[in-house]
């Protein structure tokens, strides 16, 4: 296993990303899964929408993203401030491997066996589930979505729809074989039978892992946003509550999470609010008769902090993970979430993963769209994700002579071959005479020209050089 | 250095050199100021779309509905609070035939967690008031509401008071200011737990209640 695999969601290889798209393509089952559920998406996001003015409220998400993004350093120094005067106890990691440890050793502290987990995107991304079990530390997911992905040995393929590639009846099966329930189409039997099954979890796990959808600097709290109780679950049953949050989720302010709530759920699955929304500041009080003894927070940067450095590519880091820009991607709904073999499919995977993988693993990444711009029309925190489409493409072939290429594995897709035609290209237009005598050539022999060339032709028909160059034509005209 | 150093000087000694933070102009979240009455009729539209039941109650009856609605659920017991108000009107009231059994939250829940998992059928909490714009009840678990009250049992009576429902969720935390000072565990709930994860088809009662029922007191 090369060590860059390892990054990957159960060390798929993301290079291989052409023969998981072409097999994705030729599934009618994954095919059908996705579309109902994206075109499904699509509607509810512009209903829930209606009656506001979408663009003004966008502006104000991007811009509160901002704000916090350009205090950065200082809102993270405030929020561990008062989360330690509140009783949380904040963790820093440089990466995944290093979050992964803070989690194990604070299990270990406790003598924890089992950990109930809440959704949490940042905790894919350090595989902790995996990494736990290494160390002999059950790591149970709670999510229903999120639980069914585990049983079958798989990754999420959506950020909000974990289990979205499966439908009723793979998912019937699955439990059945792995759980005991009884076949059928149910779906609220299947739920039910999940809710007995992890009922019994919630209350013999030592530890519960989450989550942060947003933390709020100037009080200390962690927000969690969900409908299924889970989160709940898992941050108050348990006697230790760990939360995994990205260093760039922090906002100074209370009032900044009212629009960010507004957009994150409207966008995400077109609902107004969510059922819960749950807001922690701190473990339980001698007092109080429930909740966690003991809750921490580890903040990773895993390339993040890098990312910062770049102004264009630091709007990477406003995402609020509604994943809105997959949902409304043409790409993601014909290949599905799988296909990427990253821990963030779709368009936000595309200009986030490269970072985090680098630009070598990553290479097809920015490749992976029709540049259509759905998802920066789409994006509740107005990121140009198409923009930065091109700027990580131009950085994977070392393209941009002015800015120079910043991205950790840079240039992986450069080939000599195609740098020598550009740069004969731009020298003939820098040069009339030899554009002219060039052009003519070109005209002269057009019938040499070869009928394939290479990719292009794959599913396209090769262009045909006019007879007459345009200045001849031009000429003609004018005579 | 510690990786706490290493990230906060990365970020500090940013090679694009120091941004500006933008103006945010938060009015776009602004609504216009609609009467009681028009609170109520929007909340209860928010809330009711998402499978929450709503009843309008007076001081005088809301122990009436709310015996009503135990009794046709066949609710067996009922998990009260201790010292607040709705806690006291019932247990002067307990020996009523159409109640339920009255059921205390006063030990931590490590001592009775089973019982509380496995037995008990609802449980009924205050408010501090609601958001009529979402459709969502403010709630701030206290040592006499614990956070499992409005979670773990699979009915949810919150009682809120139409006085207390604001319009949006950023006029309800400017009026309480929040900002002064967070509860360990504050919560927004709008509706019953619910989950799409199964090829999208709505299911309710996944982790926590299958279904909240709300006594506006008007």
């Amino acid at each position: 296993m090369s060590e860059t695999a390892e990054h990957s969601p159960h060390h798929i290889d993301v290079k291989e990303f052409h023969p998981r798209a072409k097999a994705a393509i030729h599934n009618p089952k994954i095919r059908r899964n996705f579309r109902k559920a994206m075109d499904g998406l699509m509607t509810k996001r512009k209903s829930a929408f209606e009656g506001w003015d979408l663009e003004t409220l966008r502006d104000l998400g991007a811009n509160i993203r901002l704000r916090a993004l350009a205090n950065l350093p200082d809102l993270l120094e405030q929020l561990e401030q008062k989360l330690t005067e509140n009783g949380v106890k904040v963790h820093w990691a440089l990466d995944g491997d290093e979050a992964c440890r803070i989690v194990r050793d604070i299990c270990k502290a406790r003598d924890a066996k089992t950990v109930i987990k809440g959704k949490s995107m940042v905790s894919e991304e350090m595989e902790l589930n995996h990494y736990l079990e290494e160390q002999g530390i059950e790591a149970l997911e709670s999510d229903l979505g999120e639980y069914i992905v585990q049983l079958a040995d798989e990754t999420p393929s959506h950020i909000i729809m974990p289990a979205i590639h499966k439908n009723t009846d793979e998912i019937s099966k699955l439990l059945h074989e792995k759980t005991g329930t009884d076949l059928s189409h149910d779906v609220e039997y299947l739920t039910a039978s999940a809710r007995l099954q992890l009922r019994e979890k919630f209350m013999n796990a030592d530890v519960g892992v989450s989550g942060v959808n947003f933390a709020v600097a100037e009080t200390g709290t962690l927000c969690l946003v969900e409908n299924e109780g889970n989160g709940r679950m898992t941050t108050t049953v348990p006697p230790c509550h760990i939360a995994v949050t990205g260093i760039e989720k922090v906002v100074p302010n209370l009032e900044d999470v009212t629009a960010l709530l507004a957009l994150l759920t409207r966008s995400a699955t077109g609902q107004h609010i969510t059922t819960y929304f749950n807001m922690i500041s701190g473990p339980r009080k001698p007092d109080e008769l429930d909740g966690p003894e003991e809750v921490h927070l580890v903040l990773v940067d895993n390339g993040r902090s890098s990312i910062y450095q770049d102004d264009e590519l630091l709007d990477t880091l406003r995402c609020i993970r509604c994943g809105a820009c997959m949902n409304h991607c043409p790409v993601y709904t014909r290949v599905g979430g799988h296909t990427y073999g990253t821990t963030y499919p779709g368009p936000i995977g595309k200009i986030l993963m490269p970072h985090l993988i680098g630009l070598d693993e990553g290479r097809h990444l920015p490749s992976a769209s029709s540049l259509c711009g759905a998802c920066g029309e789409v994006c509740p925190v107005k990121i140009p994700i198409p923009d930065l489409l091109v700027r990580l493409r131009q950085e994977s072939v070392d393209g941009d002579k002015l800015h120079p290429a910043k991205v950790r594995g840079h240039g992986a897709k450069r080939s000599a071959v195609e740098a020598m035609i550009w740069k004969g290209w731009s020298w003939m237009h820098a040069h009339p005479g030899a554009y002219r005598f060039g052009t003519n050539m070109a005209a002269r022999f057009r019938k040499l020209q070869p009928g394939q060339i290479g990719g292009w032709t794959q599913y396209r028909t090769a262009p045909k050089l006019a007879p007459k160059t345009l200045h001849e034509r031009m000429k003609e005209r004018g005579q | 250095m510690s990786s706490r150093e290493t990230i906060l000087q990365r970020l500090r000694n940013r090679s694009g050199g120091e941004l500006t933070a933008p103006e945010c102009d938060f009015s776009v979240l602004e609504r216009p100021d609609w009467s009681t009455s028009e609170r109520i009729a929007l909340f209860e539209k928010a809330i009711e779309s998402v499978h929450g039941e709503v009843h309008h109650c007076s001081n005088d009856n809301w122990l009436d509905r709310l015996a009503e609605v135990l009794s046709t659920r066949g609710v067996r017991n009922l998990l009260i609070p201790r010292e607040h108000e709705i806690g006291l009107k019932l247990r002067s009231v307990a020996e009523r035939e159409d109640l339920p059994n009255l059921l205390i939250y006063d030990e931590p829940i490590e001592s009775w967690q089973p019982a509380l998992f496995n037995d008990v059928d609802a449980g009924i909490t205050s408010t501090r008031g609601g958001i009529a714009e979402t459709g969502s009840l403010i709630l701030w678990p206290t040592a006499d509401e614990p956070r499992l009250m409005s979670l773990v049992p699979p009915v949810h009576v919150a009682v809120l008071y139409a006085s207390e429902l604001y319009t949006t969720f950023r006029d309800a935390m400017t009026a309480q200011n929040w900002a002064a000072g967070m509860p360990t565990n504050a919560l927004l709930i709008s509706g019953p737990s619910k989950t799409a994860d199964i090829e999208q088809t709505l299911a309710y009662g996944v982790h926590g209640p299958k279904e909240l029922i709300v006594l506006i007191i008007e």
